[in-house]
This record gives C-alpha cells, sequence and structure tokens, in this order.
C-alpha cells in the first residue's frame, strides 16, 4: 500500500487508512482528508518538502510526513 | 430580541470583507482575557436597532487544541462570562470550496442558535463553471442562504433584513444534523448528563456540544480542561466511554465521515459540477508562483521589494518626523523657562510621543504589504516555499515573513507574528524576532566599522574588509537566531509539532477597502496599545530625570558648555554610577564610559552614538558620520596611556550591540502581543546574557589572535 507522500506531482488516488490518532489524524480528517476521498498531487514545493494536493476542490499544503499517515488506493 | 450575532467562518472566505460591508468603520478592537487571540466586534443597525458584531478568528473546525482556538467554542457556547452570550450565528461559506466549508456549518448547525448562512463568491465559483442554488442548500440544510458578494456590496441589505427577522425562538426549529451511530449519540447524552453533576465543582453547566467535543476531540483543549478541573479518574472514566461510543477506528474520523456524508446529500442537491474541472487562472498562476525556478525568483523579488519598501522607503519619512519632533522640542526648550514643566514637555510628552509616531511610516508600509499579501492569497505560497527552511528549527514557513520584518525593526515584525496560526510558532518567532538586525543597529555599525576597520580588501581584493564585517553583524543575528528558536521549541514552548496543514487559497486581486481597513486599523492600534505604554515611561524618565537634574541644580549650571558637559559627567551620578559599572564590562574591553554609554542606551539603542559623544566631551549633537567622534575615539586612551579602542574592543562593542536588547519600544510590544510581563523580562534577559557572553569570547578570541596590535 502507498502512502501520499510516494505520489508524484498530478498522480491521483482513493484515500485508504489514515493513521495516528493524534491532533494531525483529526486535522486532515476535518480538512476533508478521510476513508474514500479523492485526491490529487498538485506538486512539492521547491526544497522538496512540504507537498500540495488537491482533495474536496480545494489546494491544501501539508509536509511529507504528515501525508505518510494517509495511505492510498488506486482509482478504480 | 437578537442583541450579539457572530460571523463564522473559515478562513480566507471573505470574513472580513463581509464585517467591513456590515458595520463600516464603527469596529473596535482588543482581546480576549488570557490569550493571544484578538477580539474584533462592530454595529449594525437592524430595523432601527443597534445590533453588535463579533467577527470570529477564521476557522476549519470547532475541535480546539490550544486556549486559544477554543475562543471561539467557548464564545458560541457562551462559556466566557466577559462576554455576552451569542443570540445568532451568521457562517460565511465560500461557494467554490462549499464542501469543506459546510464542515464548519454542520458545527454550527447544532449549537441550537439561530444560523445564517452568507454563501460568498458565488460570482467566482460560476467562473469555474459551479453553479450553486441558494434555495436548494437552505431547503436542505433547514436555514436561511443569502447569497453576497461582500466586495461588492450585493447582498449585504438583504443579509441585514434576513437577520433583522432573526428571533432567538427562531433555532427551535433547528433539528440536529448530521446523524450518529446510536451508541455514540448514547455516550454523548451520558458524558453531559454526568458533567451536569459536577456544575457546582465548575462552576458552570457543561453544554451538550461541548460535551460532544469532550468525547470526540482525543488530547483536545475541551478534554484537558475538564481534566485538570476534574482530576481523579475523569480520564480513565472518558476513555472507557469513547470505546463504548464507537468500536470502528476513531471518534474524529467518526464524526468527519458523519459530516461529509451530510455534506454530500446537500451538495447532490444544491450544486452542479462542469464534468471537467476548469482549469482556473489561479492554477495557472500557481504553476509559475510555487514553481521550482521560477516561483524561487519571484519569491525573492516580493521579499527584495518588501524588505526595501520598510528598510529604505520608510526612512527619509522617519527622518522627517524625528527632525520635526526635535525640532518642536527644541522650540519649547527655547520659549518656556528652565524648570520642571518645562523638562515634562519637551523630554517627556514631545519625545515620547516622537519616538512612537517615528515608527509609524515602518508599521503602514509593512502593514500595506502584508495586507495586500494576504488578501491575494500569496502569503501561504510563501509560507508554502520557505517552510523546509523554517521547519529546521522548529517553527513553519509562516514565521518567516515577520522575521524578514523585524531586519528593518523588531515591532512591525511582532505585529506581523499575528498571522501565525500556531500559539508556540508565534510566541517563539516573536521571541527571536529581536535577534534581526534591525535599522537601528546600522549607526552603531557604520560608527565602529568607519573608525576603526581598515578600508582594506580582502579575498583576492574582491571584498571589502568594513563590508564583509557590516554582513557578518547581520549574519549573527541570523545564527544565534536558529538554534534560539529550536532551543526554545525543545524547551519553554515545547509541545507536539503542530500540524502544518495549509489551506492555499484561490488568488484574487486584493480588495482596496479591505487592505485599507486593514492598514488603518494597525496604525491606529499601534499607537493608541503602544504608544500609551511607551509614552508613559518616557513621561516618567523625564520625571526622574527632572528631579535628579534639580538635585544637582548647582553642578549642572556650572557645567554649561560642551566641553564641561564630559567634567560635570564624570562627577556625576552617571560618573559615579560608571564606576560601579567598570568592573562588570572590563572583560569586554570596555572602560566604564562606554559601560555608561551601553546602559544609559536601553530605551532605544540608537542613542547610544549619541551618549558616546556626550561622554568623550563632544556634547549630545554628533551622528555617526562626525568626523569629530571618530577621531576622538580613536585618540581616547586607557589610563595607562595606551588606545582606549583597539578592534576587538570596536567588535566587541558591535557583537554585544548586534545581541543585546536595548529597544523599550520592542519590550513594550511584546508586552502587549503576549499580555505578560515575564515574555519581554525573558527576552530583555537571555537578549543581554547572551550580548555578554558573546562580545566576551570575541573580544578575546581577537585579542588572542593579535588583532589587538594591529
Amino acid at each position: 500500500m502507498r502512502t501520499l507522500d510516494q505520489l508524484k506531482p498530478g498522480e491521483k488516488g482513493i484515500v485508504g487508512y489514515l493513521h495516528g490518532d493524534g491532533s494531525i489524524h483529526q486535522r486532515l480528517l476535518e480538512m476533508g482528508v478521510f476513508e474514500g476521498s479523492e485526491i490529487e498531487v498538485i506538486r512539492y514545493a521547491p526544497m522538496g518538502d512540504p507537498m500540495e494536493i488537491r482533495v474536496q476542490g480545494y489546494h491544501l499544503s501539508l509536509r511529507k510526513n504528515e501525508a505518510a499517515l494517509v495511505e492510498v488506493e488506486e482509482v478504480p | 430580541m437578537i442583541k450579539t450575532i457572530a460571523l463564522v467562518g473559515n478562513p480566507n472566505v471573505g470574513k472580513t470583507t463581509l464585517f467591513n460591508a456590515l458595520t463600516g468603520l464603527s469596529h473596535v478592537t482588543g482581546n480576549y482575557p488570557g490569550v493571544t487571540v484578538e477580539r474584533k466586534a462592530g454595529k449594525v443597525q437592524l430595523n432601527g436597532k443597534t445590533v453588535e458584531i463579533v467577527d470570529l478568528p477564521g476557522t476549519y473546525s470547532l475541535a480546539a487544541r490550544s486556549p486559544d482556538e477554543m475562543i471561539v467554542t467557548d464564545l458560541l457556547l457562551g462559556n466566557l462570562s466577559s462576554e455576552r452570550p451569542i443570540d445568532a450565528v451568521v457562517s460565511v461559506v465560500d461557494a467554490t470550496n462549499i464542501e469543506r466549508n459546510l464542515y464548519l456549518v454542520s458545527q454550527l448547525r447544532e449549537l441550537g442558535k439561530p444560523l445564517v448562512i452568507a454563501l460568498n463568491m458565488t460570482d467566482i465559483a460560476e467562473s469555474h463553471g459551479i453553479q450553486v442554488s441558494p434555495e436548494k442548500i437552505a431547503c436542505e440544510i433547514g436555514v436561511p442562504v443569502v447569497p453576497v458578494s461582500a466586495h461588492k456590496n450585493v447582498g449585504v441589505e438583504r443579509l441585514k433584513e434576513v437577520l433583522s427577522r432573526l428571533t432567538r425562538e427562531s433555532a427551535d426549529a433547528v433539528t440536529p444534523v448530521p446523524t450518529y451511530p446510536e451508541a455514540f449519540n448514547r455516550e454523548v447524552d451520558a458524558l453531559t448528563a454526568h458533567l451536569v453533576t459536577h456544575s457546582t465543582k465548575l462552576g458552570r453547566k457543561v453544554p451538550r456540544a461541548e460535551a460532544f467535543r469532550v468525547l470526540v476531540d482525543k488530547g483536545g483543549y475541551a478534554e484537558t480542561r475538564l481534566a485538570k478541573a476534574l482530576a481523579n479518574g475523569f480520564m480513565d472514566d472518558l476513555s472507557r466511554r469513547r470505546e463504548r461510543a464507537n468500536t470502528n477506528g476513531s471518534l474524529a474520523s467518526l464524526e468527519a465521515r458523519s459530516r461529509y456524508t451530510w455534506i454530500r446529500k446537500i451538495v447532490a442537491a444544491g450544486v452542479t459540477r462542469p464534468e471537467t474541472r476548469v482549469i482556473t487562472w489561479s492554477d495557472r498562476v500557481d504553476h509559475y508562483v510555487t514553481h521550482k525556478v521560477y516561483g524561487t525568483i519571484i519569491f525573492v523579488a516580493v521579499m527584495a521589494v518588501v524588505f526595501q519598501a520598510i528598510f529604505s522607503w520608510a526612512a527619509p519619512l522617519m527622518q522627517l518626523i524625528s527632525d520635526g519632533f526635535t525640532a518642536l522640542g527644541g522650540l519649547i526648550n527655547a520659549s518656556m523657562p528652565d524648570g520642571m514643566l518645562r523638562s515634562l514637555l519637551a523630554d517627556g510628552v514631545i519625545a515620547g510621543f516622537g519616538s512612537v509616531v517615528t515608527f509609524i511610516p515602518q508599521i503602514l508600509i509593512l502593514s500595506l504589504f502584508i495586507a495586500l499579501l494576504e488578501d491575494c492569497g500569496y502569503m501561504s505560497r510563501a509560507a508554502f516555499l520557505m517552510d523546509k527552511l523554517l521547519s529546521k528549527c522548529g517553527l513553519s514557513g509562516q514565521s518567516f515573513i515577520p522575521l524578514l520584518s523585524s531586519f528593518a525593526c523588531a515591532i512591525p515584525g511582532i505585529l506581523a507574528t499575528r498571522t501565525i496560526s500556531n500559539r508556540r510558532d508565534r510566541f517563539t518567532t516573536m521571541l527571536v524576532a529581536p535577534l534581526m538586525s534591525c535599522s537601528a543597529r546600522l549607526p552603531i555599525y557604520t560608527m565602529m566599522i568607519a573608525a576603526f576597520i581598515p578600508g582594506t580588501h580582502v579575498l583576492g581584493g574582491l571584498v571589502g574588509l568594513q563590508g564583509l564585517t557590516l554582513f557578518f553583524m547581520y549574519l549573527l543575528g541570523i545564527t544565534v537566531a536558529v538554534p534560539t528558536a529550536w532551543l526554545l521549541k525543545k524547551t519553554l514552548l515545547k509541545g507536539e509539532t503542530p500540524p502544518f496543514l495549509l489551506e492555499l487559497p484561490t488568488y484574487k486581486w486584493p480588495q482596496p477597502r479591505t487592505v485599507a481597513i486593514k492598514v488603518y486599523t494597525q496604525g491606529r492600534e499601534f499607537l493608541l496599545r503602544a504608544g500609551t505604554l511607551i509614552f508613559s515611561i518616557a513621561v516618567r524618565d523625564a520625571i526622574v530625570a527632572s528631579v535628579s537634574d534639580t538635585a544637582d541644580r548647582d553642578a549642572q549650571l556650572g557645567a554649561l558648555a560642551k566641553e564641561e558637559s564630559g567634567a560635570y559627567l564624570r562627577n556625576s551620578i552617571i560618573g559615579h554610577l560608571g564606576q560601579a559599572v567598570a568592573p562588570v564590562v572590563r572583560p569586554l574591553g570596555w572602560d566604564w564610559r562606554i559601560g555608561m554609554a551601553a546602559l544609559a542606551s536601553f530605551p532605544a539603542r540608537e542613542v547610544v552614538v549619541a551618549t558616546l559623544g556626550t561622554i568623550f566631551n563632544l556634547g549630545s549633537d554628533v551622528d555617526e558620520t562626525s568626523q569629530g567622534l571618530r577621531a576622538t575615539l580613536r585618540d581616547a586612551t586607557t589610563p595607562t596611556g595606551g588606545k582606549l579602542f583597539t578592534i576587538p574592543v570596536a567588535l566587541s562593542i558591535m557583537v554585544f550591540f548586534a545581541l543585546c536588547s536595548q529597544c523599550g519600544s520592542t519590550l513594550a510590544i511584546l508586552k502587549r502581543e503576549t499580555g505578560k510581563w515575564r515574555w519581554p523580562l525573558f527576552v530583555f534577559g537571555y537578549l543581554t546574557t547572551l550580548a555578554y557572553l558573546v562580545s566576551f569570547a570575541v573580544f578575546h578570541i581577537t585579542t588572542a589572535v593579535g588583532w589587538g596590535s594591529v
């Protein structure tokens, strides 16, 4: 299973399991990153981190170590 | 009857623009007690009755992780005794981004208060091919939905009309949606009932919506606060309740799934989207602005303009203001008889007011840039680009602009930290901001360098030694700030790494009205808040000084001539104090005169040049370009006849001033922004210690390598 930080710019996926139970976990959920959400990687910042994704129709920036909590499945 | 209305919404949805459109310029700002959250309220006329509108900080959710975030939740729940209870809620929703916006709406829907949705940016949504039907959404959610275009003032009257018809009873028709599993609802009810039994101990009745947050937000602030108040067995009991409430994954994920299920139903009924997503101009702009090469170039260019503006565009204005106040002080000195009243007016009122007003050009220019960058959406891109760099010292990309601004002046820099969402990051940034070499340090650098650093070239004649020294002074602050910030985040301000989940909003043209109001309020607030503090300090100093002056009247009268004023100094209180200071500063290579100059420059470090002039017999009308002062300093000798100022001594002085916090205004602003005296005291303590130790090291190392005899 790949995690979100392993996707390349332009790749899409469906959010699978979301690890953790702390504040990052809850914030991701509130921002629309939860099981079943469609997600697309837009780009990585010039220094390689953080990354920009599109979810729920808007753009969200998150760090790679946070993206590593998000398992991503192939778009069917 | 509705008396107080709260304006709630996600960040970047045009909430402030709507607030301004509703209230005009009538709003007042302040702080909520005990936290660093700005309170903004204004008045609006509804059917001839005055109603207060409170603009709450932008938030994505009512699940609070810190006291600052809890303000919104507490205010809506009526938990703040200092605030009037909220009678109705207006939720501002961005039509281009409706799913995520409705998440907060679903939480507001459960508060049992009358709710109105102000649907903003429908015009932009339409340009993206997204059709949102306010009627259908209103029907699905069961609350009024008013389409507005806040920046064009469209729909604002209609919103007022809807609000004027609201009554507290409007909420009765509201049924709680979305739906949760039976077991979960039961546990929220049970916890609510359990907490009611503790009402006397807590001093208040915990509402159901708060019990909901306590149950769901593991490690959240609602839980922490109750655990502290109730202590024994509360946490064990809570974790048992959490286990009973949900069997599948975390409660946070149960909440999110339930809410987004509800949201999907509304969106399916009220929103139509094009088959393929329209590539917006914002997407195209972002392709360049966050691009590896172009993005970096644009970023450097933007920062250069901002920096240049606060550093040099403001300078002539500041000079003009400062000259004006000096002239005014001179006028008073010339036209009034000598005495305490004159001293109070000239040295206290005029000089104090002048020292505050001088900062206004910098504050206004920086506020203007920050307002523009924030309003168009670039601020979050800057944070995106710089995050990696700042994450190395435990901060986030949001700290970059405040720190950069501090190179001009720490005061606008500290004010700019308000855009940092995490409190611990914000505090860390404020505490290291004074380390950035501000423009007030330049006079002491340039004077010392011109007098004592040889004008030779190094590195094959490419780099001038004087320029290099100046560069190192700037570098020193940054070099010290990195480990300091890292250390602060590991010790005093330690805690869980905050999530760096930053929305990158759609670019839009800045709204002149919003920008103008922001700049105006920042300027006004600076004058009122920092002004009163700095002003009172200046007046107090003037009184103290004039009292001691009167005591020394005879001595003073005999020392009117400038040459004699030096002699007077040596025999005066300052002179005696100097003898006490001497042993303290001797390890830095300084004599008592330098020590006194450093001590006397506490309120504002730029006065050290003038103080050195006075002490070394020149009168105080010298500045860093004075040939006379340079020559005098070069010729100054130690009691044993050797040269007082050697390169190690000059370096030691510069390094001390690069690191110390000889700035009363910065400390006053720190008190204002953190709400407590202990933070400015801490800053003063750690910076002075640091300055002393590094100067000591620099003096002894450079002496050891033989620079003392160059």
